[in-house]
């Protein structure tokens, strides 16, 4: 067994643990191909970036895996429902910006490790910003800011450039359950081939909000939709605002005892609106930790990470925690015709019947699209753009149109965009059923 | 009656609580009542080696809201604990390594109670065990010495205190957890995926009755009546409609049974804009969940058949409520109803009426069963009907934990025991070869064990593979030791590089691992491991053994 390299010597004693397991190559790496000795030095120039819900427990497991440059990007302010699992921050901090609060503690806990905090969202830079880093940990929120970052590095990576191919580690809780991915922009199944894992979920019909509500549910969310629409009491709805959720959960309650629905509170209110996802600390650690992991070992080599490129090899771990404990590792196959990443173009089955609008509308709920705002084009042809204004009054005539008047048949190529994908170009061909 | 003025906002009625904010996303999984539990409970760690793997635990113990924590930890902090624990910091070198631990991890929640020992040389463990309050659950982490473990077993055995043995060094760990005794749980959270319990095949008089009314002229009904039958209304009207052309009996061959759904799909109406109706597309949909015999599910199986020592009267309260269920089920054929009733289209005023139709009979079966269980119990000591309640509405999904397999399976925590696993696990691995199924985590918790036995940072391959022989002694041919020897080698070998030290990241898992399972045993809901389970931090992967 090699030694871990000479450096001084407090450093030395204080990472003993680290560096005894990170500049060896232990039993599956071959020895041969694994150079321990630069190991820590590569370390400590690396730039990596984390950012979400996740952040606390990210940021404190990178400082203490070896990570010496570390920068965080969250636009969240903190909020007291944070508090039973953010532990960086206390009830002093509610109000104040996540990524300062997080860095400040983190740096001043663990010393030598620079920590840069990012006030903003991870959309409010480019390919220019990102170009820096070597290595990206997320642990967001929402699905869309999952596909953005995905799509930027996706769109940065080049085989010409070893350098401009960031490993992506994106980890997710809801609840007891998990999941950690390591995703190798161009290189694998990356966010987009995986949209499938996360089917959204199914509205509830207008009609049942409307005339035939049964669960509470249908009660608080007709006072949240249609309601608030009609009799505005404040300008814009604040979700995190007790004001406004009180109207809301009064509203739903009086509806609730017109169809003697029971069960409103004012806590599924919350729910219902927000959207709420149950979390814990528990189950943050171990996904956070999970993510962490596949970065010290992409960083040192000391071990075989997930995602490494080849047949059969794992690049996906669901984790789930309510009925004993229970992993699922495994490999998502890269989709040859993934919008992002892939070379062909996606089979869409649509009806020659349907009007340009329908098609358009048909995006926002079909699984392996998942676009609110698209605008298409086809063989050069715009055929409805959502901005600017002056454009979209142009192109607003063909929506009454069917797709069979538009002069588009079996086997067209359409090229969707999205705003919320900026540089992303979704491509469909088209299959009439 | 005082006028509500409708144009201006209502104060804050019912708020939350500045607690209740807090901990929102977790009450939404526990509820109060788990909460309370969490409130009350009184842990111990007692934290040795590297000592980072019981804090990560604690921290997501303190975080939710247990009642109080206590810090058993023999070592002054060094420049080491400082590369790897997150919860001391530079001004802590020299010091009391429990008493930095209890200090920073207290600011996480200060609702939390913490404590700290020893803080004299007299406070060994054994003095900290007789004169605290009593623990709740106590874990300690390796490398425990074992005059401290004997200690601890002491306490558990006599307090029925949960035990929480927890490894964590390089790649790899483990946590076992010892309950005293037999564990039932009752409030399990089954899946949404899991079938409600509509009984279609053996509705009772109320429900026939209601369906009947609804579906008497159900042609001649018109189209929005027709569109929003429910579908359990829908599905009783043909399963009669089945029964009467099939001898009396129900569909029960799955080519019957598909036969049966298209007859519902064939029933619904086309002759609108939708070119079809919701409701039956949901009653064709529940066909094959709901059209099913009723069997008695394993879980409560195992508890019917469970045999005891001693009288009824002396049991908790949850034997007493199976026992009456028992009765219930003997008498009638089933189980009492849970009562619930999924969302499905229909009006407003129907689907409250089917709703209360349920619950009338699930209350009615509950009160029967309280008055069995209260009978068993005596007079001397009073049934809580919530108990009731809850048992009756999750009797289907009530699953026992911590039970020594019966005939040939040796006692748990035996070497044999050991040495059984280990066989079941070598021969899973066979068929898993051939299958390109994952291997078995088995050779990381041995070389673990072997690992502690050995006892010391300089502990190298060989001699942590001839500590994991001696503990499961000589009874292994030359054979099966030839599978394992190389395993276990390439586990060791890679244990062996860390020198006996934790990473932050394994141990900051394995924490979230074991805090969750500790929640689960506190507040006695959701299923807890059964019991021990390993990581694989090379491959990202765990499994759960019974040892």
């Amino acid at each position: 067994m090699s030694s871990p390299e000479v450096l001084p010597d407090s450093e030395a004693k204080r990472w003993k643990y680290l560096n005894n397991v990170r500049t060896r190559p232990g039993a599956f790496v071959d020895p041969e191909e694994f150079d321990g000795s630069t190991v820590v030095e590569n370390m400590d120039k690396i730039k990596i970036f984390g950012a979400g819900g996740l952040g606390c427990e990210i940021l404190k497991n990178l400082a203490l895996s070896g990570f010496k440059d570390i920068s965080v990007i969250d636009m969240d302010t903190i909020d007291i429902s944070n508090l039973n699992r953010q532990f960086l921050f206390r009830h002093a901090d509610v109000g104040k910006f996540k990524a300062e609060v997080a860095a400040k503690f983190v740096e001043r806990r663990v010393k030598g490790v620079k920590i840069t905090p990012y006030n903003c969202k991870i959309q409010d830079f480019d390919e220019d910003f990102y170009q820096q880093f070597q290595i990206v940990v997320c642990g967001l929120d929402s699905i869309e800011a999952r596909r953005w970052i995905n799509a930027t590095l996706v769109n940065m990576a080049s085989c010409e450039n070893p350098d401009s191919m960031k490993p992506l580690i994106d980890g997710g809780t809801e609840g007891f359950k998990g999941q950690a991915r390591v995703i190798l922009p161009t290189m694998g199944s990356c966010i987009e081939c995986q949209l499938d894992m996360h089917a959204p979920r199914a509205a509830v019909p207008l009609c049942t909000l409307a005339s035939i509500p049964r669960q509470p549910e249908h009660c608080i969310e007709w006072a949240h939709v249609i309601a608030w629409d009609k009799e505005k009491p404040f300008p814009q709805l604040d979700k995190d605002d007790p004001e406004h959720i009180t109207w809301l959960y009064q509203k739903a309650l009086e509806r609730a005892k017109e169809f003697n629905i029971s069960g409103v509170t004012y806590s599924l209110t919350q729910g219902v609106v927000k959207n709420i996802i149950p979390a814990i600390a528990a189950t943050n650690s171990v996904i956070a930790a999970a993510c962490c992991n596949e970065a010290l070992k992409i960083a040192s080599s000391c071990a075989p990470f997930l995602g490494t490129p080849g047949e059969g090899e794992p690049n996906y771990m669901m984790y789930s925690g309510n009925d004993s404990i229970y992993t699922y590792t495994f490999k998502h196959e890269q989709k040859e015709d993934c919008p992002v990443c892939g070379m062909t173009a996606r089979v869409l089955k649509v009806n020659p019947k349907w009007t340009l609008e329908e098609l358009i509308e048909s995006f926002a709920t079909l699984p392996e699209a998942q676009l609110k705002k698209p605008s298409v084009r086809a063989e050069g042809k715009t055929l409805y753009m959502q901005l600017p204004p002056n454009l979209e009054e142009q192109t607003r005539p063909n929506l009454g149109k069917t797709l069979e008047q538009l002069g588009l048949t079996e086997g067209t190529e359409i090229a969707v965009t999205d705003p919320a994908f900026v540089g992303v170009v979704f491509n469909f061909s088209l299959k009439f059923a | 009656m005082t006028e509500i003025v409708m144009d201006q906002t209502p104060p804050i009625l019912q708020g939350p609580s500045d607690k209740e904010r807090k901990y929102d996303r977790q009450l939404r999984l526990w509820a109060a009542s788990g909460q309370a539990a969490l409130e009350s409970a009184n842990i111990l760690l007692v934290n040795s080696g590297a000592g980072t793997v019981g804090v990560e635990t604690l921290k997501n113990l303190i975080l939710p809201g247990i009642g109080r924590f206590v810090i058993h930890d023999n070592a002054l902090v060094d420049e080491a604990d400082l590369g790897v624990n997150f919860f001391l910091d530079d001004s802590c070198h020299g010091k009391p390594r429990a008493q930095c631990l209890a200090s920073l991890l207290g600011e996480l929640n200060p609702e939390v109670d913490g404590d700290w020992s020893p803080k004299t040389k007299n406070d060994s463990l054994g003095s900290l065990l007789k004169k605290s309050p009593l623990f709740t659950a106590i874990m300690y982490t390796y490398p425990i010495n074992h005059v401290e473990l004997e200690s601890l077993e002491q306490y558990s055995k006599e307090h029925k205190t949960p035990l929480i043995a927890i490894h964590s060094t390089g790649f790899y760990s483990y946590f076992t957890i010892r309950l005293p005794g037999i564990f039932p749980i009752v409030d399990t959270h089954p899946d949404e995926t899991a079938t409600t319990d509509l009984r279609l095949l053996s509705p009772w008089p109320e429900l026939v009755e209601f369906a009947k009314t609804m579906t008497k002229d159900i042609d001649s009904l018109d189209n929005f009546e027709h569109g929003h039958l429910p579908y359990v209304v829908i599905l009783l009207h043909y399963l009669d409609k089945w029964k009467a052309t099939h001898n009396g009996t129900y569909p029960s061959t799955y080519k019957e049974k598909t036969e049966f759904r298209q007859l519902v799909r064939d029933a619904a109406r086309t002759d609108n804009p939708e070119g079809g109706e919701e409701n039956f597309d949901e009653a064709a949909a529940a066909v094959l969940k709901t059209v099913a015999p009723f069997s008695l599910p394993s879980g409560l199986k195992e508890v019917f058949e469970y045999e005891h020592k001693g009288p009824i009267q002396e049991r908790p309260t949850f034997w007493i409520i199976a026992d009456a269920v028992k009765v219930f089920y003997t008498n009638h054929g089933s189980l009492p109803l849970p009562g619930n009733v999924p969302d499905m289209k229909a009006q407003s005023k129907v689907y409250v009426q089917l709703q209360n139709i349920y619950k009338a009979k699930a209350r009615k079966d509950a009160a029967e069963v309280l008055q069995t269980a209260q009978a068993i119990a005596g007079t001397g000591r009073e049934v809580d009907p919530a108990e009731v309640d809850l048992f009756c509405k999750n009797a289907a999904f009530v699953k026992l934990i911590n039970v020594e397999g019966g005939g040939d399976t040796a006692p748990l925590g035996s070497k044999e025991r050991l040495q059984q696993v280990l066989r079941q696990e070598m021969a899973n691995d066979q068929v898993a070869e051939m299958t390109l199924q994952p291997m078995s985590l088995f050779p990381i918790y041995l070389a673990l064990r072997g690992l502690a036995h050995c006892g010391n940072a300089s502990s190298d391959k060989t001699q942590i593979v001839e500590a994991v022989k001696s503990l499961l002694s000589d009874n292994l041919s030359s054979e099966e030791y030839g599978d394992l020897n190389e395993k276990l080698g390439n586990v060791a070998e890679d244990l062996a590089r860390a020198e006996y030290g934790e990473l932050h990241n394994i141990s900051a898992l394995t924490g979230g691992m074991v805090a969750q399972e500790m929640i689960k045993i506190i507040t006695k809901q959701y299923i807890p491991i059964d019991n021990t389970c390993v990581f694989d931090g090379i491959r990202s992967r765990t499994q759960v053994f019974h040892v």
